[in-house]
Formats: structure tokens, sequence, C-alpha cells
């Protein structure tokens, strides 16, 4: 990384972790800002970074483009829902029995859908089936209360894995976005990384420079499940509620895609790019439903505004709002 | 090193491979020739392990490795471009080759030093920073060779590196193989065009119609009949010897 | 286990389902036959062909669902075609997994405009007939299905008639085969694709149309039948006709039957299985010819 990289990464978690303070600040001295609304509204930006991340590892680095990534998050979100509020498990001892269950849900769809040659669109549709297979079970089946959801019993204490203060969940999904950065940048350096790419751009080619493009393929399904499940668990701890259609629903899956490839597929920062564009987005379009009551119908447009990002996006930019800083343009990135 | 035993491949009905059989040893520069059609990227591509042989043994030093998957025989020490070139299109010169000497390292460092080196050895050390998806015909044939030296390989399979190269590209590309096999590395490769291979290989196969027709050195395949009609059609080198007479 | 005739009740209303799926799946593999694009937004545009067929009926306008299949599915041929025209084969740079994309956001982008503009509400048609049943066996057949079933089939056949017989139809099916040599005897390509795209739309007004009178619309109810119509797809071959409608058959009942012997929830899981069982086992659908 070059030193004005450097720079700047450090500048802005700096700010990201002042960032709750100075809201806070602002609003005891009396600016007209709900401080706990906006820690929210930044917690939902590095969340949805973190599991946009999940998705870029295998989308985006790999090219193995899902359609259905939320089957991962569900998987997360349930197993540690189950054991926490049926088996009585401590949460934060689920976690990672969720984020294991994650990999191994990956790893599985992986070996069946790779083993069975799928690629580029046949892959994000069998992904999109896999959620779907996910949700009616989880809806038919007893054991995850069915249609009903499962309700976590609100218990605010740290070690419950839950907050009075909406500040450190704030800052639980911060860390979680920069573990999910330095994996990312991790895979920008390493062999590992280095082989994914080369899966993306040629398969061909990676196989007769000798790189089992099976097994490296399942394995960043398996990497990318994992992360993503370890958001469900997050996700399910923060609302105290999950349900088949919010756990193993198209929308996240639809999210994770968009801020990955809004922000820029393949690159680093691309899904927290994305995913700070998606929320000013949604803030927007919620503050001008606000303002003006004739729009009270204007949630929709955040979509819409997104989807036709995503059109623009494949067709002018391919390497998303990342492409804009022109990451290519030197060889400043090879100080080993 | 390289010995191919009867090998036989076919799709659908049509046998693309019939019984090709042959040898490469050690320090060799062994060039396979053919019109086209012949079956020589098929024979290729069954050897590297891309298709699985219908029948035939290839060993490698002693070792059979007949049916085994690409990334295995690559890690054995045999390795294979593609006569269509196939780069990877988003990431630069030096990172394409990377991807090749990832297969012997796993230190960053290494990797890029092992990089940069073969990538000078082929005559690319000032387009590193260049895109896969920006390089010229000879650009991109030189990156397929690289990117295959930096797997460290013992055998090295090159298919049609000359094909769409001017001929002072040619020249230099030569000049570039003969060096990589004076480095120890043993090269087998593809050519459509005779000319270019007799001043370089000491060995020759001659693959016509899926069947090996011919072997020898350059010369005593220039002077077989059975060549000649190969390429040229059939009487063509009774044509040419009474040409040849009446001059 | 039900008995027997309930089961054949079953059968036959998921036959009658089946009608519909063929439809939309025609649509979807003509589609993915002819320009090798898998169209994600297959169910937003049947949704809106749906949006179109109640609002046509709603005063002031008043028309009877059947009576706006012309109607609609010109409308749907035209915005298909503009689709592709300036959207679809613009910006694809011929790759499929790009134009998967661009579906995916156009989809996003119907289905929020119309949570916009329509509100996420269920909406029903009434017509007079809506009530009017058959008996057959153990079995009750609402009237319209019939009818809808028959007018699916019937215009299937045409469909498949006019892509046999007609200039157009053969030029496409040229183009299916042979991209290359289609450009090269002088066939507009483009021109043609979008034609294609277009006609494939149409399959959804047709079926909007047909669906209607028993079915309700709202935002997402294109979501119901994209999965519906990939299986059905990938099930009689991507791209064959005969595949399709066949397929379409197998999906109606299986989905009928699932309902029956699984119960409502679980039921829906038969059509995920078999989608994924096939991409798995037989990728090339279970008529396919070759992978």
């Amino acid at each position: 990384m070059s030193r004005g990289t450097l720079a700047l990464c450090a500048a802005g978690l700096l700010a990201a972790i002042l960032y709750p303070l100075v809201v806070r600040g602002l609003a005891g001295a009396g600016v007209g800002v709900s401080a706990n609304y906006l820690i929210n509204v930044g917690m939902l930006v590095f969340f949805v970074a973190f599991i946009g991340q999940s998705w870029n590892i295998a989308g985006g680095f790999a090219g193995q483009t899902s359609f259905g990534h939320v089957v991962f998050f569900g998987t997360g979100a349930y197993c540690s829902t189950i054991l926490h509020v049926t088996h009585g498990w401590n949460p934060w001892l689920a976690w990672p029995v969720a984020t294991a269950a994650g990999a191994l849900v990956g790893w599985a769809i992986g070996a069946l859908a790779f083993r069975a040659g799928l690629k580029g669109s046949y892959f994000a549709l069998i992904t999109l089936a896999f959620a779907e297979v996910f949700r009616i079970l989880a809806n038919s089946v007893e054991f995850t209360r069915g249609g009903l959801g499962m309700l976590i019993k609100a218990d605010q204490r740290p070690e419950n894995f839950q907050f009075r203060d909406p500040m450190w969940i704030y800052y639980l999904a911060l860390a979680l976005c920069v573990v999910s950065l330095a994996i990312a940048w991790q895979l920008t350096r390493g062999r590992f990384g280095a082989r994914l790419v080369a899966i993306r751009e040629n398969e061909d080619a990676a196989r007769a420079l000798g790189i089992d493009v099976y097994t490296e393929k399942v394995k960043v399904l398996a990497l990318s499940g994992a992360m993503c499940a370890a958001g469900g668990t997050f996700y399910a701890q923060k609302y105290l509620y999950i349900d088949p259609s919010i756990a193993f629903g198209v929308d996240k899956s639809v999210e994770m895609l968009l801020v990955s490839m809004v922000g820029g597929a393949g690159t680093v920062f691309g899904p927290l790019v994305g995913s700070l564009v998606l929320t000013a987005i949604n803030e927007g379009t919620r503050s001008l439903a606000s303002v003006v009551p004739a729009l009270k119908n204007v949630q929709p447009l955040s979509l819409i505004v997104y989807g036709a990002m995503l059109i623009l996006i494949v067709a002018r930019l391919p390497d998303g709002l990342m492409g804009l800083f022109g990451r290519r343009k030197s060889g400043k990135r090879h100080d080993a | 090193m390289l010995e191919v035993r009867g090998l036989s491949k076919a799709f659908g009905g049509l046998k693309a491979v019939d019984d090709a059989t042959l040898d490469v040893r050690q320090g060799e520069i062994v060039a396979l020739i053919g019109p086209n059609g012949a079956g020589k990227t098929t024979l290729f591509a069954a050897i590297a392990g891309f298709h699985t042989p219908d029948a035939g043994r290839v060993t490698l030093e002693g070792h059979d490795i007949t049916g085994l998957a690409p990334h295995r025989i690559c890690a054995a020490g045999m390795v294979r471009t593609f006569q269509i070139t196939q780069p990877f299109a988003k990431i630069d010169v030096r990172e394409n080759v990377m991807v090749g000497a990832w297969l012997r390292t796993g230190e960053r460092a290494e990797a890029m030093r092992r990089a940069e080196a073969v990538a000078r050895q082929v005559g690319m050390g000032d387009q590193l920073d260049q895109l896969g998806a920006d390089l010229t015909v000879a650009g991109r044939k030189r990156l397929e060779l690289a990117r295959a030296l930096a797997t460290g390989p013992k055998l090295l399979l090159l298919d049609e590196v000359m094909a769409g190269l001017n001929p002072t590209e040619i020249a230099e590309i030569v000049d570039v193989i003969r060096a990589i096999r004076d480095s120890g590395v043993t090269i087998l490769l593809i050519e459509h065009v005779m000319q270019a291979v007799t001043s370089l290989a000491e060995q020759v196969y001659v693959l016509n119609q899926g069947r090996m027709i011919s072997h020898g050195t350059p010369a005593e395949i220039a002077a077989d009949p059975a060549v000649v009609e190969a390429y040229l059609g059939h009487g063509a080198a009774a044509r040419l010897a009474r040409g040849a007479a009446h001059a | 286990m039900p008995d027997l005739p309930i089961i054949l009740a079953g059968v036959i209303n998921g036959l009658l389902a089946g009608g519909i799926y063929v439809l939309v799946a025609v649509g979807l593999t003509l589609i993915y036959g002819v320009l090798h694009i898998i169209n994600f937004a297959h169910g937003s545009l049947l949704m809106l062909a749906m949006y179109a067929v109640f609002f046509l009926f709603k005063p002031p306008v008043g028309i009877d669902p059947y009576l706006a299949l012309p109607i609609v599915t010109g409308g749907a041929f035209i915005f298909g075609y503009l689709v592709y025209r300036w959207l679809i084969g613009r910006f694809n740079h011929g790759r499929d997994e790009n134009i998967l994309l661009i579906t995916l956001g156009l989809s996003i982008v119907i289905d929020n405009a119309a949570l916009m503009f329509f509100t996420g509400d269920i909406q029903t048609i009434d017509v007079p007939y809506a009530g009017r049943m058959v008996e057959l066996g153990a079995a009750f057949l609402p009237v319209p299905k019939i009818i809808s079933f028959f007018a699916a089939l019937l215009l299937c056949g045409a469909l498949g008639l006019y892509m046999a017989r007609s200039d157009t139809g053969k030029a496409i099916r040229a183009l299916a085969k042979e991209r290359q040599g289609a450009r090269l005897v002088g066939i507009d390509v483009d021109k043609l694709f979008a034609v294609s795209y277009g006609i494939g739309i149409a399959c959804l007004g047709a079926a909007a149309c047909l669906l209607m009178p028993t079915f309700y619309v709202s935002p997402t109810s294109g979501h119901a039948f994209v999965l519906i119509a990939f299986t059905t797809v990938v099930l009689g071959g991507m791209g064959s006709f005969a595949g399709a409608a066949v397929g379409g058959f197998i999906i109606g009942i299986t989905e009928s039957l699932g309902g029956l012997l699984l119960g409502e929830q679980l039921g829906q899981i038969g059509i995920s299985l078999i989608f994924i069982l096939i991409l798995l086992l037989r990728p090339s659908g279970l008529f396919g010819g070759k992978g």
C-alpha cells in the first residue's frame, strides 16, 4: 500500500471511530440531529459493507456471481438464534458456530455447483434456487418456528451480545468491516487472491498454470459463506428478530450484490463505497419523503436509483465507482 | 523425458488424434508440425491433461501422467501455452506472470522477484505495468511464454507462439526460446509453418489427419514426400520432383 | 396420502396452471435460444403486463382481460423491442453475466417503480365469469382456467407455426443457429435480436391477460414466476420450444401435487429442487441433446 493510501485509510478509520462522539457532541450542543439515529445509520453502512464484502470476495475477486448469497446470511442468523433461543447458548459462543455453519453451506453448495461445472449465469441461478429452498424449509419446519419467525428475548447486556448504547453495536459493525477489508486487502497481495483473480479472468489459463480451479472456487465460497453467516448472527442480535423472508429473502442477496457492483466488484473498498452511497441515497429519499408529504410513497425510489446505477455500472464502469479513482494508472501499488 | 505412446482422442465419431507416439529427450527442442486441423492442439491438450485420452499413455520422467488434471501435470513440471492467447485481461503483466510464479512459492516478494526475472527473460521487462488487455499480439505471445515459464517447468509445451507475428518478432522469439532451452528447460512446440521450426528444432514430428506420418531431423522431414503431400495435397511431391527435374 | 381422485384433480389443476407456465417459459426460452441471454427481468415484465391488464379492466377503460389480449400483447412486444434496442443490446459488451446483471437491474427498477406508483397492495379484477366451474371427476375446474389453458396452448402453437413458416421466424431460427452466417447473408442481426426479445415479452403480455381473471397482481407477483419460468426452461433444455411445453406441464403438476402432498408451505420446494437437480445432473435439460 502506498503512503498516501495508508494515510487515507488511517484518517478514515479515525473519523469512523470519532463519528459517534462527534454526533453526540453536536446533539448535545443543540444542533437538531438525533445522535442515536445517526449512529444507527453509520452502523448500517459498516454492516452492509461487511456482508457486501463477503459477496465481493466470491463474486468480485473470484468472479463467481451469486444471486442467492442470502443463503449464508440466513444460515448464520438461524444457526446462532436457534442455539441461543432454543438451546440456551450464549450468543457470543453461538457466533463462531454460526460462522462455521456458513462455511459448511458454502463448501457444500460450491462442491455441488462447481463439480457440475456451473459457471456464470447458471451459478447465479442455482444459488438463487438454494436460497429459495432454504427459505421454504425455514418456513415449513418446526425448529425454526416456521413463518412466525424467531424472537430473541431482549436482555441488554454486553455479555449477552445486546447493547443498551447503540454506540457499541456501531463499533462492532465497524470492527467487522475493518476485518473484512483486511481479508480483501490480503487477497490483493497473497497467493490465494492471485489465484482467484486468475480463475475469474480465464479458467483455462489458470488451470494450465497449475491452479486447482475447482478447489480454489470451493474454498472461496466457504470463506465468503463464513463471513456472510457471521453477518447473519450480527443482524439477528441487533434486531432480535428473524423470519424466513428476512433471513433467506431475495432482498438481502440483491443488496450485497448491489453494494459490491456499484462500489466496484473485485476491489478492496468497493463494498464500503457502495454501502456509503446506498445509505446516502436511502437517507436522502427518506428525508425527501418526510419533508414533502406528497412523496410519502417515495421510499422505493432509492432502489430504483440503485437498479439504474447497476445498469449504468455494467454498461459504462466495469470497476464500479472505485474505477473512477483510476486504480490502474501506475505501478505504484507494487511496492512489496 | 516425455513419452507419448499410442495416444488417441476422438470427438463424437471423429478421431482427432489417432495412435500418436512421440518422444522428447531432456534438453531438446522438439517441434510438432502439421497442416491446419491435423490434430496438433488436440494432441497437446491430451498430453497436458485438458482432454482425457481415449487410449494411450503419457509419461513424464518415467511417471505416468495420463489423464491427470492439468494443475497436477503443471505441478509435475510440464506446462502448456495456448495458441489463442489467454491473457488475464484486467491485471497487469507483472501480476499475470506472478500467477505462474505462485506455483512454487507462497512469498509475495519471491513471487514478484521471480515474475520480474522471467518477464525480463522473455523481453517484457519494460511492460510490467501494462494490462493484459492492452498488449499487442506479440506481447500476448510473450506473456503466454512468461507465465508458463514462471511456473518453473522442466518441459514447456508451446502452441504456435510464432503464428501471427512478423518476421522481426519471430526472430526475436526464436532467440528467446533458444535462451530458455539453454537455461535448462526442454521444449516441445507446435507450429503450422515448417520454415519457422527448421532453424530451431532438433527433432520434428509431423501430424496429419490425426496420425503421425513422419519424424526425424528438420532436413529429413523436408525431404520426406509424405510430408510434402500432407501440406500441398495428393501428388504434390511428384509434381515438385518433376518441376525440379525440368528446371 | 390423499385419495386417487383427489390426486387426479391435483394433476388436472396442475396441467391447467402449466398451460400458462408454458406460455411464460416459451418467451424465456425463445429469448435464450436466439440471444443466448438469461432474462432475469422476465418476472418483473410479466408483473408489469398484469398491471396493464388490471388498469385496462378498471374504469374508465373497462376492457375485459380476454379482449385486452391483442392490446397488451402488442404493447408488450413494443416494450420488449425497445428495452432490447435501448438497453440490453447496447450495453452487454458480449458477456452473459453482464446481461444477467442488466436484466437484474431492470427488474429492480421495475419492481420498485411498481411499488412506488401502484403501492404494495394486492389487486384483483372481478370478471363476471370468475366463479363459474366445470365438474370433471372429483375436480371442480374454474372456467377461466380452462379458457386460459387452451388459449395458452393455441398461442404457443401459433407462435411455433410462425417461427417455422414465416420469413421472420425462419430468419430468427437461422440466427439462433448461426450468428455469423446470418450476418453474412445480410440479415439485420440487431433488429432481429430486438424482435426476438419483443416476441418473448409479448408472450408475457398474453400470459398476463390469461392469468388476471384468476390471479392477483402486486409488485412482487413477478418473483413467484421467475423461478418457475427458469425451472421450466432448464427442465426442457435451454432454448427448446417443445421442451418448454413439456417442462411447463411438469412444473404445473409438481406444484399442484407438492401443495397437495406436502402442504401449502413446503409444497413450493419441489420447483426449486427440480431446478437444482436438473442443473447439477443434466444441465442440457431432460430433452436436450448436447450440453
